[in-house]
């Protein structure tokens, strides 16, 4: 797998190939924690406006500009303060956070604590997908070398600003990267979205102003505190500043995590000869660009076009950025095969809280079971793309979203798979015997 | 209460008054868990908890449950309406070594279908049972974030990527 930066030098994966880039001293040996310390000298509203001009967007998936989310964290509350890094990292498709904590843990640690110093917090947790044990080990022996060299705890650097870290690990739901799903998890209950607003950076964890942030966000900061936020921003666009990660996986031969500028231009060549091509010379049939739960996009989309990867570029090219986690799968593969599979994800990581999403994706499911067992009916298309409109924008949170543009995406742009179903054909299967148990 | 039969969800004898108890290296975890929450919020600790206590008995048990009860001072229909909600708490028995086999869409091109195959024939079980031994479970579950790296399997805690047939056999080998 490939862990390096393209079009642009390195500064996500800056360190990660460096021996030793997990332990404290490395990281100081590189830069570490300069920024802390310049972000401790600054005033907390000088920090919070670095951000905003570096047009910093989450890098979770809905990318939400960074520095206004800050800001939305009420000055005067006189409640304790808290942030809370998402690194519930579980959106097919998407596998970066996971190099960048495991390599580079003390980046995530000094981006916690610059945001929690502009935002006056004095507790920052961290919740790691339960999945991701050996990530917590990394991060907790991380925590108590910062500790150790006073970075972490009382007193930080001889200041008078404390903050606390700690590691908290999720168990298994997706759902749980939806921020609010996650402080209910956090709290110890089931992870059910909450009503939005009072929004989190007002009634968030323990109904006190929290931040939510994903690991990728957070890594960002003591960059932009290092080289200002206009010089960060100027690395990729006027509207998502700086630069991303893009997880690739499928049929490419060089699949990986790679830096890009935001806006780098060239959508057909990075696939194509950035990430190798398509494994044994096959055809490009679509990509899934921002993890599962964005449009599919046809090769013809890609191929020849010059798609812009950034938020802007991919909503005129018909997707979106999502967590950037690109899919690529080539001509062996059936999309109606490779849908029922998504709608089957989403069915079993639906939190069962509203209705639309809880029948709505069981529903799905079981439509795509009978299509693929032969049993296909030419309104079958209609059906789907209504169930769809009625998880679309009426469901509690974004994942019914999510689930209902996996499906409508495919449908719509990959009639020519679904025909011979619709018409009770049973086409060439990707599903294995194996599955039928 | 002993004749309460085991319901159908956990295979579990619920109700029971067991409390299981724990050794001090396990009750220090414990509090160090308890401890990253405010004191009146020590429920925050009950997810990382779970994973305690399943580590320690093998599997979520009524007894484990009632002791997170007893001690986060909750309910013990609270503590099993949370358990049940995440596909990590197993709340039934499971093998010594769980093979959970990562089944969405990347790893499923990537060659998913003939590793699960591969192994259930080996073990000459489904996806979803326990060997008669009680040695190996296996369960497909969603993407567990290893794409780039795929097809792929957790055996534990533990990563396996990049998977071949020749791979797994090896894997299986050394864990018998």
């Amino acid at each position: 797998m490939e862990i390096k930066a393209i079009g642009c030098e390195p500064l996500q994966l800056k360190r990660v190939h460096l021996e030793n880039s997990h332990t404290l001293k490395v990281y100081q040996d590189n830069g570490g924690y300069k920024s802390l310390e310049k972000a401790m000298a600054m005033s907390r509203d000088v920090i919070i406006d670095e951000v905003k001009k570096s047009a910093l967007r989450g890098r979770g998936g809905a990318g939400f500009p960074t520095g206004m989310k800050w800001s939305f964290v009420p000055k005067d509350s006189p409640k304790q303060k808290y942030i809370v890094c998402n690194a519930d990292e579980s959106e097919p498709g998407t596998f970066k956070d996971r190099y960048l904590m495991e390599r580079d843990p003390h980046a995530l640690i000094e981006g916690m604590l610059i945001a929690a110093f502009a935002l006056d917090s004095q507790t920052c947790y961290i919740y790691t997908r339960g999945e991701y044990q050996y990530l917590i080990d990394i991060m907790d022996e991380a925590i108590e070398e910062a500790r150790a060299a006073n970075i972490v705890g009382k007193n930080i650097l001889g200041s008078d600003f404390s903050c606390e870290v700690y590691t908290h690990t999720g168990a298994g739901a997706y759902i749980c990267g939806e921020e609010t799903a996650l402080l209910s998890s956090l709290e110890g209950y089931r992870g059910h979205p909450r009503m939005k607003p009072p929004f989190p950076a007002v009634e968030g964890l323990y109904a006190s102003p929290t931040v939510v942030n994903n690991v990728e966000t957070l890594t960002a900061v003591p960059q932009i505190i290092e080289m200002g936020g206009e010089a960060w921003q100027k690395l990729g666009t006027e509207k998502s500043g700086g630069t991303k990660l893009w997880s690739v996986s499928g049929h490419v031969k060089k699949p990986g995590v790679y830096e890009l500028p935001m806006g780098y231009a060239h959508m057909e060549k990075f696939i194509m000869e950035d990430c190798g091509g398509i494994r044994g010379n096959n055809k490009l049939k679509g990509v899934i660009p921002g993890g599962s739960s964005v449009y599919i996009m046809r090769s013809e989309d890609v191929i020849g076009k010059d798609v812009r990867m950034d938020y802007e570029g991919l909503v005129v090219a018909g997707s979106l950025v999502g967590s950037g986690g690109f899919i690529v799968v080539d001509e062996t593969v059936n999309i109606v095969e490779s849908t029922k599979n998504l709608s089957e994800f989403y069915k079993h990581e639906s939190c069962g809280w509203c209705t639309p999403c809880r029948e709505g994706t069981d529903w799905l499911v079981k439509i795509f079971n009978r299509i693929a067992d032969g049993g296909g009916r030419p309104e079958d298309a209609q059906l789907i793309l209504d169930i769809c409109d009625n998880i679309e924008g009426k469901s509690f949170c974004a994942l019914g979203d999510a689930a209902a543009w996996a499906i409508q995406g495919a449908i719509k742009r990959f009639p020519e798979d679904f025909m011979p179903y619709l018409q009770g054909r049973k086409t060439a299967s990707i599903e294995p015997e194996a599955q039928k148990f | 209460m002993a004749s309460v039969a085991p319901t159908e969800y956990t295979n579990q004898v619920l109700y029971t008054e067991e409390v299981a108890s724990f050794t001090p290296e396990v009750l220090a975890e414990i509090d160090w868990h308890i401890a990253k929450y405010p004191p009146e919020r020590k429920r925050s600790a009950l997810i990382p908890l779970f994973l305690v206590v399943q580590r320690e008995r093998g599997y979520l048990d009524n007894p484990g449950v009632n002791f997170l009860a007893k001690l986060l001072d909750l309910e013990v229909t609270d503590v099993w309406e949370v358990a049940t909600f995440y596909s990590m708490i197993n709340v039934r028995p499971v093998g010594k070594y769980h093979i959970q086999i990562c089944k969405t869409l990347s790893c499923r091109i990537m060659g998913e279908p003939e590793i699960t195959e591969h192994i259930c024939n080996r073990l000459g079980i489904h996806a979803g049972e326990t060997t008669s031994d009680g040695q190996f479970t296996v369960s497909l579950v969603e993407c567990l974030g290893s794409c780039g790296t795929a097809p792929m399997l957790q055996v534990g805690f533990d990563y396996h990527e990049d998977l071949t047939v020749e791979k797994v056999d090896k894997l299986l080998d050394s864990l018998k």
